[in-house]
């Protein structure tokens, strides 16, 4: 696939390609920066590449270089299984042509390339920054911005200015005519500016999101994040490879184990290492523990935020049964950083297999329970079933992937679509919804708990006994006798305490499925012992950035209901 | 509390400061200033099996009206700084803070661009609880301890104490 979609391109674009390359299996093609717009519309358009998801775009800077900015396009076609990396330079002070009108995922994805680099895109309809505050100054991610110098911000930003208050009015009036007239019988009221956010109860962690209500219903919104940007990528380029483990912990904390599974991951793909059968079914399992624990969070606090307040006791009572587990694994309940490149912290302790068992039940009797109360409870129906829908094409021109996407009717699941870590041997089915409203949306979550429990008991089921730890002495320290007894032994293990793991220069995306879609590490090493640039590609921030598209014309608090069910964590969405 | 029972079944005396301490010990209302993993173990003490409400802390108010415990849980970046520094004013007279966890006492492991380095540097902050997250047992203790400073306070202690702390 990969050399017939890099063929493709040549035979059609020759003279704007600069460069062509596939390391690692991942077709990576530079153009001209005038032909951006023209070789992206092409890759979504031509039947046979079909790049119909735009994962991500990222930023990388090269201060040395003339044209010094790298813009990063990372394509996907669910159709057509083409995965596409594009790229072009672009020099300081230069615009390139924006991509919103293609995908609309571009969006939020261009201003972020903005914010962090100061690279303008032209003819984007939002040119503001998205992760930093609006009195920040520079560009945070520019290798010339140092990593402490931190900028205090004073006054919060409006979002819905007065004029757009004012624009919406009018247009609200002139709509009055048509179907918004019975929101409120014949009094026209005036609208109503409301902020929810960043800290509000129902909004799941530092979201902010300001709407303009008729009535109760939402006339229009803006959203905005960052208020939990903790510069995870510029951490990244801070610390050697293997420190950057805690920190995957906290991207999205509710499943970590998960996190750290998807870095490691694409870690080693950079290095083209093995890891052993044991380490990698272990993984297996704690990333469907992840899984699990990510979908009760996440259907419990749904569940509240629409008054279903016992349901949130019933999972984290489950959930508790869990974090034991979890806690006599990793030593902690939940930051774990429980996966080393190579192979994993340590191995399963004695009676991993009965406590985890155990752990199951409690999950499973949980899990009726909720299923019990809810399915079929008119209340929950009502106010869920056609709440927050998204269509199947929306869902995936806005960027989305997991559960949100799959409750739409799409099938994909990189489990199945790009195998890794053995999942083609494990059998399981990828529940899919029909609307992808928000009772497809619960319903798809609580049966990937089923779905996963049936894999961690195959797992469990299979595990080999054998080591947890890659012998290549690129990453694992030498034994001890040999330490003391070989210089070449002392050597390599002062060169992997010193220096930490080298990963060969080059770049890769590392991707596995995420509890809440796809999560992704494209990486840029320039072979010392830090990443040159790392860039998290989390699965919320795009299903975030349709949420005030999805929210228009509803209820406030169906707005609430859709939101928990987006499960948007604000660590991974902000990094 | 000290209590001289001369009626049996009618009244009891005690100091002004210890009955209103009393009170105040036992009713300490949060806001959890939830932003990152802190808060989901903030979700976890809640929960049934460490149970906060056994130390009467269960009335989570989430209006800074409404509450006498401000709880910093997670980590508090620059754009966050203006919002926080309102919610601690919102609040009324007498209240206390706690950082919970790491980031919220001192930028944790965050030290960059974004993250404020410690919320002391933005509120008067009376208890910091260590962990990465703090255990729910940890966050219980630092409730308790919380509780026995304030039956310490005297009533005008407390009012120097955020007279002194008045912020922007
Ligand atoms: S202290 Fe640790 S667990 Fe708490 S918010 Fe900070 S990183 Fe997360």
């Amino acid at each position: 696939m990969t050399a017939k979609s890099l063929e493709l391109l040549q035979q059609r674009f020759g003279a704007e390609l600069v460069e062509v390359d596939d390391y690692l299996g991942d077709a990576s093609v530079t153009v001209r920066k005038s032909a951006v717009h023209e070789v992206l519309a092409f890759c979504k358009d031509e039947p046979t590449l079909r790049c119909d998801l735009l994962l991500d775009i990222a930023g990388v800077d090269h201060p040395e270089r003339e044209e010094r900015f790298e813009v990063v396009y990372l394509l996907r076609s669910l159709q057509t299984g083409t995965r596409l990396r594009l790229k072009t330079t672009v020099a300081d002070g230069d615009a390139v042509s924006t991509v919103s009108d293609l995908w609309r995922s571009a969006n939020w994805a261009e201003r972020e390339v903005y914010d962090l680099y100061g690279v303008r895109f032209e003819g984007h309809p939002d040119p503001r920054r998205i992760l930093c505050h609006h009195e920040f100054e520079g560009h945070a991610l520019r290798k010339d911005y140092p990593i402490g110098k931190g900028q205090m911000c004073y006054v919060p930003e409006a979002l819905l200015t007065d004029q757009q208050v004012e624009g919406s009015h009018a247009l609200d009036v002139e709509s009055r005519s048509g179907q918004l007239q019975n929101v409120d019988g014949e009094i026209a009221s005036d609208l109503l500016a409301i902020n929810l956010g960043p800290s509000h109860p129902a909004m799941h962690g530092a979201l902010r999101v300001e709407a303009l209500l008729d009535g109760e219903t939402i006339v229009d919104a803006r959203s905005e994040i960052g208020y939990l940007h903790r510069c995870f990528e510029k951490e990244a380029e801070d610390h050697t490879w293997q420190q950057i483990i805690p920190y995957t912990d906290r991207l999205n904390y509710v499943s970590a184990l998960t996190n750290n599974v998807a870095y490691v991951h694409a870690v080693e793909k950079m290095l083209q290492l093995e890891v052993p059968e044991r380490a990698r079914v272990i993984r297996v399992i704690v990333s469907e523990m992840g899984r699990i624990m990510d979908h009760l969070v996440c259907v419990g606090t749904n569940l509240v935020d629409i008054g279903a307040l016992t349901n949130f006791w019933y999972f984290f009572n489950a959930r508790e049964y869990m974090y034991e587990v979890v806690e006599r694994l990793c030593g902690e309940r939940l930051t774990t950083s429980y996966t080393r490149i190579g192979g994993l912290y340590r191995d399963l302790y004695e009676g991993f297999e009965s406590d985890l068992r155990f752990a199951l039940t409690k999950v499973a009797e949980g899990v009726k329970d909720v299923t019990g109360l809810v399915q079929r409870n008119r209340i929950f129906m009502d106010r869920a079933i056609g709440v927050g829908a998204m269509s199947a094409e929306d869902a995936i021109d806005w960027g989305w992937t997991g559960p949100c996407l799959r409750s739409t009717g799409v099938d994909y699941d990189v489990r199945k679509a790009f195998p890794y870590l053995g999942y083609e041997t494990y059998d399981f089915d990828i529940p899919v919804g029909e609307n992808g409203d928000c009772y497809d949306r619960i319903l798809c979550r609580i049966e990937e708990i089923h779905q996963s429990m049936r894999i961690i008991d195959q797992a469990l089921k299979r595990l080999p006994d054998g080591p947890i730890q890659s012998p290549d002495r690129r990453v694992a320290l030498p034994p001890k006798d040999e330490v003391y007894n070989s210089i070449e032994g002392m050597m390599n293990h002062f060169k992997l305490v010193f220096e930490g793991i080298q990963v060969p220069a080059g770049e890769a995306y590392g991707f596995i499925e995420g509890a809440n879609g796809e999560l992704g590490f494209y990486i840029v090493s320039d072979g010392s012992g830090n990443p040159y640039r790392m860039k998290v590609r989390p699965p919320c921030f795009p299903i975030f950035s349709s949420f005030t598209e999805l929210v228009k014309g509803q209820m406030v608090a169906d707005a609430i209901a859709t939101l928990g069910g987006l499960n948007i964590i604000a660590g991974e969405l902000d990094r | 509390m000290g209590v001289a029972l001369e009626h049996p079944s009618n009244y009891i005396t005690t100091k002004l400061r210890q009955a209103v301490n009393w009170g105040r010990k036992y009713s300490l209302w949060p806001m959890p200033y939830g932003t990152a993993c802190c808060a989901i173990e903030f979700m976890g003490t809640v929960g049934a099996f460490t149970d906060i409400s056994r130390f009467g802390a269960e009335a989570v108010r989430f209006s800074p009206r409404q509450s006498d415990l401000l709880l910093v849980a997670g980590t508090i970046s620059y754009k966050q700084a203006p919002i926080l520094k309102r919610i601690y004013a919102q609040m009324a007279e007498p209240k206390w803070v706690v950082a919970m966890g790491v980031c919220a006492s001192s930028g944790g492991f965050y030290d960059n661009y974004g993250t404020v380095q410690g919320i002391d540097t933005l509120i008067p902050t009376d208890l910091y609880v260590a962990g990465c997250p703090p255990t729910p047992e940890n966050l219980l203790s630092a409730l308790v301890q919380l509780q026995e400073r304030v039956d310490r306070e005297g009533l005008e202690v407390l009012k120097e104490r955020h007279r002194d702390s008045q912020i922007a």
